[in-house]
């Protein structure tokens, strides 16, 4: 292992991270404030409780998770796919450094970002509502699961994108869109008989469930199940990348 | 010298077609400075990018300093640094960081004090808290040669160093190739210019058309190199050379209108002085004349000749 190497890349992306933290930083807590204006605030009103949980607090979870998910994938298909984009990917192929290496340093570096973005809206959240966390230890997992998972995610994607355009595809078309039916802001049970079984097919239902039972110890479906889709899309991730490496598949000439 | 890189056989064609590299073979020794001279899309880059992991050859061999590119690829690639033809260069990040990353990536534990020799050697020290794209082009070529550097590499390739560069870079350039030649490190570098090669190397490349013409040592190729001709327009044409010019290998043109002399511009002396004397001696008046340098794809087509 190029231990050395991996220092070096995850380094590198923090030290970007930290070169726009405002914009990394209070890009998500401004909107996470308009969620809780919007969504807690003025709808919460009208909503008295969800499972016995204000609403307020209900959407917490929710709401950490779509920023957990959106910072993972972007921050990781940003970081591989800027050096593509201008030349540096060079130097990568050219240093004694391992497919598993670069995927480590780069995916380390998003999901530390991630998470970080995440325990900064958790904390913005208790300004807003009391909250509870039944499980810390499961939370803390939940969180370290899914940033690893897309962040992974995203890394294929910014092996994968020509341009920006597709870079920003899958997190604009396909992440938000998931979260928001996913159930982040209301329960699966609230839904018509039809749509909760459609949500059923939904990934990140496991995940915002999951995650909302570490806080609440209320869940849409069994947190075994949570952990298993989560373990599950880990996995795929993995055999992707895989697959990436074995195909050296748009990174070599 | 032991050789520390050997290309065996090494053939590459492009997704589009391209045959860039046909049958290349080549040992480099270690120690020395080549320079692999050919016109552009000649397949100097691909070249380099084979050895240095960039580009995945179709077939042949490639080992530095005994290591398989391919099988034993850690171990080569930790021993080279690249200079690419290109500047890519991560623009926000700071000269120093930059640096540093790349001895990271290539295995090597912080060294703060190899840094410092590495940007002072570059004059760089100075500029090296400035963020990349605040430079000038010259000066992130030099942030490149950094971080090839940074890592203390055995072997250092430099894909067309000079190019679009000034005069006094270039100068620059030149001298520091030469103390890291005198450090021991083995340098390859990409040029088309032939006087580039000729300031520089200890051997010379000629490539074209993903072929290694051949690799030859500079001295040698330099005669080629060196030869220019001298056209002599005579006032009335001549049947045939008197013989009294024999040893000057003349050759008749145009009906005898004109007389060819090749000579080297190397040599003390070139003979054109006694040349002429000798044509007016032979009766011999010349009209007008004309010398012209053999250009590169002349010499081409001599190395070719002459290697077959
Ligand atoms: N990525 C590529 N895809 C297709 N053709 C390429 C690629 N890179 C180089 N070539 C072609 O291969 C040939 C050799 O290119 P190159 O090695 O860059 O030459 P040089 O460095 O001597 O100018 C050229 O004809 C060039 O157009
Ligand atoms: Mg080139």
């Amino acid at each position: 292992m190029n231990w050395h190497a991996i220092r070096a890349i995850y380094a590198f992306e923090m030290a970007r991270t930290f070169r726009t933290l405002a914009q990394s930083v209070v890009s998500p807590v401004l909107s996470t404030v308009l969620y809780f204006v919007v969504f807690g605030a003025a709808i919460g009103g009208r909503i008295q409780s969800v499972e016995g949980i204000g609403y307020g607090a209900f959407i917490v979870p929710g709401l950490i998770m779509l920023t957990l998910l959106q910072q993972s994938v972007t921050n990781a298909s940003f970081g591989i796919y800027f050096p593509k984009f201008i030349g540096t990917i060079y130097e990568l192929l050219s240093a004694p450094v391992s497919f598993v290496e670069i995927v480590i340093g780069y995916v380390g570096a998003a999901a530390t970002k991630a998470i970080a973005v995440a325990l900064i809206i958790l904390a913005t959240a208790t300004f807003f509502v009391d909250l509870q966390i039944d499980h810390p230890v499961w939370m803390v997992a939940f969180l370290l699961l899914t940033a690893v998972s897309f962040s992974l995610l995203g890394f294929i994607i910014g092996i994968w994108a020509g341009n920006f355009e597709q870079l920003q595809l899958i997190p604009l078309l396909v992440i938000t869109p998931l979260v928001f039916l996913g159930g982040a802001f209301y329960s699966v049970s609230m839904l018509p008989e039809t749509w909760q079984t459609v949500t059923r097919f939904n990934p990140v239902l496991y995940l915002v469930s999951g995650f909302r039972w570490s806080f609440f110890g209320v869940a849409d479906v069994p947190v075994g199940t949570s952990i298993a889709a989560v373990s599950l899309f880990l996995a795929l991730c993995l055999g992707l990348i895989g697959v990436i490496f074995r195909t050296g598949w748009r990174i070599r000439q | 010298m032991p050789a520390i890189i050997s290309v065996r056989s090494l053939g590459k064609t492009y997704a589009g077609g391209v045959i860039a590299l046909s049958d290349v073979s080549l040992n480099i020794e270690q120690g020395e400075i080549l320079a692999l001279l050919g016109p552009n899309g000649a397949g100097k880059t691909t070249l380099i990018s084979a050895i240095c992991g960039l580009v995945v050859p179709d077939c042949g061999q490639v080992t530095v300093a005994g290591h398989d590119i391919a099988r034993d690829w850690r171990a080569a690639r930790a021993m080279i640094g690249l200079v690419p033809q290109e500047i890519t260069i991560e623009p926000f990040e700071r000269v120093i960081n930059t640096v540093r990353f790349s001895r990271g990536l290539f295995g090597k534990p912080p060294d703060e004090a190899h840094i410092e020799k590495v940007l002072r050697a570059l004059s760089l020290w100075d500029k090296r808290k400035a963020r990349n794209m605040e430079l000038s082009g010259g000066m992130k070529r030099r942030v490149l040669i950094a971080k090839a550097l940074s890592h203390e590499p055995r072997i250092l390739f430099l894909d067309e160093p000079t190019a679009g560069v000034d005069v006094t870079l270039r100068r620059d350039m030149w001298a520091l190739v030469r103390r890291l030649r005198d450090d021991g490190v083995t340098i390859i570098l990409t040029t088309h210019y032939i006087e580039e090669a000729e300031e520089m190397a200890d051997r010379i490349g000629v490539i074209n058309h993903g072929r290694l013409l051949l690799v030859e040592d500079k001295t040698k190729l330099m005669k080629h190199m060196g030869r220019k001709t001298l056209r002599l327009e005579l006032q009335e044409p001549v049947e045939q050379v008197p013989q009294a010019l024999a040893p000057y290998g003349l050759r008749i043109e145009e009906d005898g209108r004109v007389l060819v002399f090749g000579y080297d511009t190397r040599a003390g002396r070139t003979g054109i002085t006694r040349l002429l004397a000798d044509l007016a001696a032979a009766g011999i008046s010349v009209r007008d004349l004309d010398t012209e340098q053999s250009s590169l794809e002349q010499i081409f087509l001599t190395l070719v000749e002459e290697s077959a």
